[in-house]
Formats: C-alpha cells, sequence, structure tokens
C-alpha cells in the first residue's frame, strides 16, 4: 500500500544516485553524534540537513537530566475535553522530582517509554563521553556523573551535565560574592531582577546587579553578534577599545555587593550576558577578567545564542575531522522503499529537482515540533521525512492537558523505537529495518521539564549511529 | 468546514511533502475525514454554531486573507521571531544602522502593506547574500521578501537622478559595461584602472578607488566558443546548455573553457545558447525592471535548449541561484519553473550524473598545490558549500582547506559602493585572516565576485573548481 505509492515516485528517474553507506538526515546535536558514532564504526558517512543547524539557537548547555516530572495529576481529570485558555476546574499535577544532583539513579523512575529506558543508561554515558572528547576544553562538567547548577538567564538555577568553560566561574555552588552586568538596550536581559531571582532562590553567594554603559554605544538594538565582533576585535568605542571601554563602565560597581552583616564585599567574579566574543572568545574573558581582577563568567542566554554557535562551530570542525561527508541547504522530501521492507533511497529537493540519496542505512534526526521535524495540523501529527508512524490520541482534545506545566502528552509525541533505535508501527513492528531515529523525534520524552534534551539527543545519536553503521556492515 | 479540510490537504501537498503524508494517513487510518456541516449546512463565519460550544469540530477558522502566488503572508507568519537569520546576517555583525533581515522580511512586509508607509531606507544596505534564508528554520522567504521591498523602494522611493540611482544602475547593468569594454579590452582595462580615472570615478560616482577593476579578456568566451566551431562532441542523450553568465565570458573566459573541456571529457555536448545577465546584480540594487527584460530572453533561449534534451549549467553560484529560486520568486513568466527545474551548478550537476570520485580515484595534480577554498554564501543555500572541499579531498597533490564560514563580504555590487567600502572589508577580515592562515597561497571558490574579493584582500590568485577538475582530469 503506502511503499507500492512511493516506490512509483517518477521524479527518482534520470540520474544517479548519491551514494553512502549510512546516510544522517538532520544537523543537529543527535544527527551529529550519529554520524561521528557511525563514522567510527567504520561506515562512510554522509549528513543532508535542510536548514543552518539549530544548535544556533541551544543555550549551549548540555543536560543529562535534570528532574523526573510526574506523570499523573495530583488529583483525577476533569470529565469532557479540556478547556483551553479558560480558567475552569483547572487540573493540578505535582511538583518534579529535583533538581537531581545523579541523573543516572534518576532513569529507573522515568515512563517506560521513555528513549533513555529503551536505550539504556550506558548509551547515555558513552554519549555524554564522546561529547567531551569532541569537545575538549571548551566545556567542563565531565569529571563527575553529578549534576551541576548554573544560572541561566532567566535568573533560575538549572541542572545541567556539562556547561561551556566560559560559563565555569557562574556555578551556583560556588560562595564567592559575585556582580551580575547588564545594558539597558539588551532589553530581554535585565540583571537587577536576575541578582534578585538568585537571591530568592537561595544561593549560597552574595549577589547585585548593575546596568552599565557600554552598549549604548551602539544601535538601540544592535545585534549581540555585533557587540561580540566589536569585543573579538577590540574595536574602538568613541576612542576606547571595546574590551577597555566595557571593563570600565563594570568598575564603578565592584563594591556593589552588600552582604548580610552590611559589609561591602569586593567581587571575586562578574557574570555577562554571553556575548563576550566569537571566535576571540577566550582572549576576551582573560582580558576583561585581567582587568577586572575577578573571573569573569557568561550567562546562558535564549537565542540568538552564542554559546550555542560556539558549539555548532566546533561539532561541524568534528564531523570535518572525523570525514563525515556534510551538506546544509535541501530538504528530504520522499523515500523509496523497496520490497524487502528497506528504504533504498532518500529523495532531496534540490531546488525544484528531486535526486535520489541511497544507502544501506538511514538516521533520521530531524528534530521534534520546534525544529521540524515533526509537523503539525489539526488532523493529526506526522513525520514528514520518511513517514514514520507517529502514536497519538485519534482526538485531538487529548493532545494537551489545561494545566500549562503538566504532564502535556504533544511533548512526548515522537516516534517510538526499539532497542536499537529503529521506529516502530502502530502494531509495535520494526516500520524499516534500515533507518533509526535520534534526538528531538524520538517521543517518549518531555526534555523541557526533564531537562534532559541534549542527554536524549547524545544517547539515542550514539545508539542510532552505530547500529545504522553495522546494518551497513551487513 | 468541510471547505478547510480540503484546504489543508493542498497545503500538506504543496510544502513538498505529499508523499509522506499519504503514507500517514494510510497507516493510521485518520486521513482527512468528511465531517458533516455543524449547523444545518449553512456556513457560519466561526465555523460552528452556539449550541456546539464543547465540540472540537466547531472551531475550525475559516481564511480570512485571500490567498495567491504573490501573498507572502504564509511566510511572515511562520517567522516565530528567533532571529537565527539575525545571527546569520554578516551586514548587521559589522553594521549596528543595520536593523538586520528579521526588520526587513516579516517585520517591514507588514509595515508596507498600509499605503501610507514607506520602505525603510536601510533596505539598501542589505547585500542580499540571502544567508538568512539558509538560516531560518521556518523557512520564511527572506530573500523574497527583500528582493520584493527593494525593488519597490527602488521604483517608488529612489530619486532617479541621484548619484546613487545612476552609480547602483551602471553596477547592476554591469553586462552593459564589460560588452563596451570588451570591444577595447586592453584599453579599458588600463583605463578603467587608471589613477587619475578611479579617482574621478569616486568623487562623481562613489566607486572606491581602492578596487582594481577586473581585467577584461582579450577573447570573450563566446569568441572562443566560435573560433573553435561550438561542440566538439555530438550526443543527443548527453546534452546540456552552458549558462556562463557575464563574468565568465567578459573577464574569466578559462572558467568557461573549462567547464567546456571538462563536460566534453565526460562525453556531454555542450550547447551555448545566447543569453543575458542572470539578474543577480539587478535583484541586489532593486532594478527588478532590468533584471526581467534579461530573465525574458534567458527564459526563452534555455527553455528552447531544455526542449532539445538539456539541463542547464551554470559555473556561477550566483547565477545558478537566481535561475533556480530568485526568477520563479520573482518573475511570471512562461516556462521559468522548468528553468528553475533544469539548472544546476556545474560541479554539482558532474557529482549527481557522473562517477566523479571513481573518475577522481587514479588522478593527481602534476605540482602539488594547496588551495585556500571559500565557500560563497549563495552556494551555500544551494546546499553547494561543501562539494569543492569534498570533491577534492582525496586527489593526490591537492591540498584543500576549507577557510570556515564567513562571508568575504563582496556580495556581487555591495562592495563596488564607496559608502560599503569599509563594511565590505569589515566582514570580509575574518576570511582574509583565515585565507592568510591556509597553507595554500592559491584560493578557490566558485563565485566571481567572491574571487575578486579574495584577491583583492590577499593578493592571491583564485581558481574556479572546474579548473582544477581540468589540470586533474582532463589532463
Amino acid at each position: 500500500m503506502a511503499a507500492a505509492q512511493l516506490t512509483t515516485r517518477a521524479s527518482m528517474g534520470g540520474s544517479m544516485a548519491i551514494d553512502s553507506e549510512v546516510l544522517v538526515v538532520g544537523g543537529g546535536l543527535a544527527a551529529i553524534t550519529a554520524a561521528i558514532s557511525a563514522s567510527r564504526e567504520g561506515a562512510d558517512v554522509r549528513l543532508v540537513s535542510h536548514k543552518a543547524s539549530t544548535l544556533r539557537q541551544a543555550s549551549g548547555l548540555i543536560d543529562a537530566l535534570g528532574y523526573v516530572p510526574a506523570t499523573e495529576p495530583a488529583k483525577p481529570l476533569r470529565e469532557g475535553p479540556p478547556t483551553a485558555g479558560r480558567e475552569l476546574d483547572r487540573d493540578e499535577w505535582p511538583d518534579p522530582d529535583g533538581p537531581l544532583s545523579d541523573p543516572f539513579e534518576a532513569i529507573d523512575r522515568l515512563p517506560e517509554t521513555h528513549p533513555y529506558r529503551i536505550v539504556g543508561a550506558d548509551a547515555l554515558r558513552e554519549g555524554l563521553d564522546l561529547f567531551d572528547e569532541l569537545a575538549g576544553d571548551a566545556y567542563r562538567g565531565g569529571h563527575t556523573d553529578r549534576n551541576a547548577l548554573l544560572p541561566t538567564f532567566g535568573g533560575s538555577v538549572k541542572p545541567t551535565a556539562r556547561y561551556p568553560a566560559a560559563a565555569e566561574a557562574g556555578l551556583a555552588s560556588d560562595d564567592r560574592p559575585a556582580l551580575i552586568v547588564g545594558f539597558r538596550s539588551l532589553t530581554d536581559y535585565d540583571a537587577r531582577a536576575f541578582a534578585g531571582r538568585l537571591e530568592a532562590a537561595g544561593v549560597p553567594f552574595d549577589v547585585a546587579g548593575a546596568e552599565v554603559e557600554f552598549a549604548e554605544a551602539f544601535r538601540a538594538d544592535a545585534k549581540i553578534t555585533r557587540l561580540a565582533k566589536a569585543l573579538d576585535h577590540d574595536e574602538e568605542i568613541d576612542g576606547t577599545p571595546a574590551r577597555e571601554a566595557l571593563a570600565k563602565a563594570v568598575a564603578p560597581h565592584l563594591h556593589d555587593v552588600v552582604d548580610e552583616e552590611g559589609g561591602v564585599d569586593r567581587v571575586e567574579r562578574v557574570g555577562f550576558p554571553a556575548f563576550l566574543g566569537d571566535q576571540e572568545g577566550e582572549a576576551v574573558r582573560a582580558e576583561l577578567a585581567d582587568r577586572l581582577g575577578a573571573d569573569v563568567f557568561e550567562i546562558p542566554m535564549g537565542p540568538p545564542s552564542l554559546p550555542g554557535l560556539r558549539l555548532e562551530d566546533r561539532l561541524y570542525d568534528a564531523l570535518d575531522a572525523e570525514g563525515v561527508r556534510f551538506e546544509t541547504g535541501n530538504p528530504v522530501v520522499g523515500i523509496d522503499s523497496a520490497a524487502d521492507g528497506t528504504i533504498e533511497a532518500v529523495s532531496v529537493d534540490r531546488k525544484g529537482r528531486e535526486v535520489p540519496y541511497s544507502a544501506d542505512a538511514f538516521v533520521l534526526a530531524t528534530g521534534g515540533l520546534v525544529g521540524k521535524g515533526l509537523d503539525s495540523d489539526r488532523e493529526g501529527v506526522r513525520e514528514p521525512a520518511f513517514g514514520l508512524h507517529v502514536e497519538q490520541p485519534a482526538d485531538r482534545y487529548e493532545w494537551f492537558v489545561d494545566d500549562a506545566f503538566g504532564d502535556q502528552p504533544y511533548a512526548r509525541f515522537g516516534v517510538r523505537p526499539d532497542e536499537r533505535g529503529r521506529p516502530l508501527d502502530a502494531d509495535g513492528a520494526v516500520q524499516y529495518e534500515n533507518v533509526f531515529a535520534a534526538g528531538g523525534v524520538v517521543g517518549g520524552a518531555d526534555v523541557a521539564r526533564e531537562k534532559s534534551a541534549s542527554g536524549v539527543s547524545l544517547a539515542t545519536g550514539l545508539v542510532a549511529g552505530r547500529q545504522a553503521a553495522t546494518e551497513a556492515n551487513q | 468546514m468541510t471547505r478547510h479540510t480540503a484546504d489543508d490537504d493542498e497545503r500538506g501537498e504543496s510544502n513538498g511533502t505529499g508523499a509522506a503524508d499519504r503514507t500517514t494517513s494510510d497507516v493510521d487510518g485518520n486521513g482527512p475525514a468528511e465531517r458533516p456541516a455543524t449547523d444545518g449546512g449553512v456556513e457560519s463565519a466561526t465555523g460552528g454554531s452556539d449550541s456546539m460550544e464543547l465540540d472540537p469540530d466547531a472551531y475550525d477558522p475559516v481564511d480570512v486573507f485571500p490567498g495567491g502566488d504573490l501573498d507572502l503572508r504564509e511566510g511572515a507568519d511562520s517567522c516565530y521571531k528567533c532571529t537565527s537569520c539575525d545571527t546569520s546576517c554578516p551586514v548587521a555583525e559589522v553594521d549596528d544602522e543595520f536593523p538586520g533581515p528579521k526588520f526587513q522580511g516579516p517585520e517591514q512586509w507588514r509595515l508596507k502593506r498600509k499605503d501610507d508607509h514607506d520602505i525603510d531606507e536601510s533596505i539598501m544596505s542589505c547585500s542580499n547574500c540571502m544567508r538568512c534564508d539558509d538560516a531560518c528554520p521556518s523557512s520564511v522567504p527572506l530573500s523574497q521578501m527583500h528582493n520584493e521591498a527593494r525593488g519597490q523602494f527602488v521604483e517608488e522611493q529612489m530619486e532617479k537622478l541621484s548619484v546613487e540611482y545612476v552609480r547602483n544602475r551602471i553596477l547592476a547593468n554591469y553586462r552593459t559595461s564589460a560588452r563596451l569594454a570588451s570591444m577595447f579590452p586592453k584599453t579599458a582595462s588600463f583605463a578603467m584602472n587608471f589613477g587619475p580615472v578611479r579617482w574621478a570615478m569616486e568623487k562623481t560616482m562613489g566607486i572606491p578607488k581602492e578596487r582594481d577593476f577586473p581585467e577584461f579578456a582579450t577573447e570573450t568566451f563566446r569568441e572562443w566558443w566560435k573560433a573553435r566551431g561550438g561542440a566538439q562532441v555530438q550526443n543527443p542523450d548527453k546534452r546540456v546548455a552552458y549558462f556562463h553568465g557575464c563574468y565568465s565570458n567578459y573577464n574569466t573566459p578559462e572558467v568557461g573553457k573549462a567547464m567546456v573541456r571538462v563536460y566534453e571529457h565526460f562525453g556531454y555536448e555542450v550547447m551555448v545558447p545566447p543569453q543575458g545577465c542572470s539578474g543577480t546584480p539587478m535583484f541586489a540594487n532593486g532594478m527588478l525592471k532590468d533584471a526581467r527584460r534579461h530573465a525574458e530572453t534567458n527564459v526563452e533561449n534555455l527553455v528552447e535548449a531544455i526542449g532539445e534534451g538539456a539541463d542547464v549549467i551554470a559555473s556561477c553560484t550566483s547565477c545558478s541561484m537566481s535561475l533556480r529560486q530568485e526568477y520563479p520568486e520573482l518573475f511570471d513568466i512562461h516556462g521559468i519553473e522548468d528553468l528553475s527545474e533544469h539548472t544546476f551548478e556545474a560541479l554539482e550537476y558532474l557529482r549527481i550524473h557522473e562517477d566523479l570520485d571513481g573518475e577522481l580515484a587514479g588522478s593527481s595534480l602534476a605540482d602539488e598545490q594547496s588551495f585556500a577554498y571559500h565557500a560563497p554564501c549563495h552556494a551555500r543555500n544551494q546546499g553547494l558549500d561543501r562539494q569543492a572541499v569534498e570533491t577534492f579531498r582525496d586527489v593526490d597533490g591537492v591540498n584543500m582547506e576549507d577557510v570556515g564560514d564567513s562571508c568575504s563580504g563582496i556580495s556581487g555590487t555591495y562592495g563596488w559602493k564607496e559608502e560599503k567600502y569599509e563594511k565590505s572589508m569589515a566582514i570580509g577580515e575574518e576570511m582574509f585572516e583565515h585565507m592568510e592562515a591556509a597553507e595554500g597561497d592559491v584560493g578557490m571558490t566558485e563565485c566571481p565576485t567572491c574571487a575578486m574579493q579574495m584577491e583583492h584582500g590577499t593578493g592571491y590568485e583564485i581558481k574556479h573548481p572546474l579548473q582544477l577538475l581540468e589540470e586533474t582530469v582532463v589532463a
């Protein structure tokens, strides 16, 4: 039925297929992990992704598991369809279990359909090991299984497994007094509110926020890439080199922190929004630290995220060094399946012309609802590239619950893999023998509430990549 | 209500995911179903009636705005403000007066729908590198929005007697100048780079004196093609029509010759139909009428070649970009979709249709050479930014080093404007540094204006991948 339809795609004819042993579809953390894992098993690997990697929207933190959220409401759900936007008898959910100090010991408490339960804790551990190797000295946290607690730009403290070296001096477990610097022109970030929220969260250090004049030298809505570039090149701002100008703006506030007894401490560390250089970040931080006589750290931000961009650069360099071929810019729009239940080729839309890319095994790592690896409309939720089965309630009013912070069924939508990472059809049978899924397109995890997105990508990416290589070698 | 179900289906198909859509509905058995109207067959504005308050079927919205080919509303609505486009913009990185692609695209598109709202003149600072298209996770047609806004600004708001307009028009119509210059190539090459002339050009026209005008070839590609008696291989089964563009014809015919020799080596019959400018410099300057005039010539002649079994091959990645993407986005000309579908970049086409890896496996370059390769932004948008590195990676005697993903900064005519010169060089700074750090002292790129900038910033000789392919495969 479906397979027969797909094999007759006329547009496949006419050109020779671009061939590889393993073809990875996607460009994020899961896709890169899968590609490198497959390559290390000896496979000849190619990676194709539609758009520039969404890593540039990521905070740059590598979370494994920060919380185990409740999957049952505190009281029974109200009868009948949910009532979006109406304050009628809202459902209520218990607080999640966490922040967890050890992600590994909590895996058994996750639902059975969670990707960690399916691929196992060892996959997570090996995925993190691989990440540590690829990230090298740019990342910290690999010395322990335990989570670190890091302030994020909303003012909350987040449990995370790995963090950029640039954020290291900002650890919430550090008891040295800290100054948080903000700029009026960066409207999505208020340093004083941030410091206040940290204090309210009970951090073990004294903290103050200060708004300084520096970014004011730029246009009011200058992009943070503009600020980063100015610091990278140490451009002159009104006659003063940018790094010196920034240090001078911050210096008057080094004694802003007042402790409980009313005494004034000179701060030992200063936190900035994450725009301290792009290519030259290390040099920018070192010079600021030297001028201020205090450690300097970056606070991870939402998009646009320089830590995400830096990670993207680093991982693509690793991909290149591994000998993986990759291309970005054209989407996978269909598949060509054989009678024996495998996929022979996918078709890539190269600006109007569909070109077949054949492989012995495929890894699908196209992301979730945000990354567009899953598509939805009022009729249903679909996996658009391969047409894989996505488990979902038939009535879309069962896709969500009233409480925004409750156990939203849609958050766990995605393909359901077997222990080798192969997606299953509606009857629980492997849909294609040579297709493996990784990352956000895999369902079963509520990554936003669990703080598990990167870990799921690493664990499932590792398994999918290795298994695809094994399949290709047969 | 059923009307909207039908609309939804159409949208699914046009997203290019038709096959997968069908699979899903087949497997699940819950494809679009006909539902009875909820209100006795009379459609209400909200698609429901009061008595059906909690029935999900009653909530479906209606399309309030008319659709149509040129309606970019869907694109504007797809923007969820992640600012990935702004982060990828090379101009915003050096010019904090430039509000970035998110404003120039979806935000300005909404503003300009109001009759009394002018287009912001900052649209002229967009270099049309199109990196925002590649960065957008929601497929917002940013460059299309920029091109339309720029066209409208130039048409309606720009003073037609201003130095800027005249200068931009001359730059955009490079083919016209090049055609005249190539009638007296040596004189032109000398005069265009003669100090006093350049001083005067900067003062009167705003063309920066720092830049060297490209040399004009003493024999254009088309003259060479005619002199050699046209195609040397006849093959009705393997035909390509070469879109050489202006630069390979007037300035670097060696690229065009390499294309012909390489393709003939692989047994292709090469056709060289009459052609104008691809339109790239005209889009970047908002001269859409000029671009359309040339497009009509190109579509007519290239579609004729397609009718004779040819695919269209460009050696310049901006030309292939224009024919593939900008043409169908901006113009409604009969056959323009066919042209888009049949156009490829030269190396891309060989990688798809020939066993290039096999062909290169035993080959080597006589004199060992390292190349500093820069991927043009327009190559990036076609998924071609890695092809040169990957094609030549295993060739003996060739060391191909990618100098990174920064923009060269020239973006065609952008770097040829006095007021943009410094920004152009600031954007290119990173590429220059990486080129200097790379092992090789020969540059490589597919784009002629990137090549100009690479040479200008480093003094390196710059080659096209086709030239290297000629040296390794044909020689």
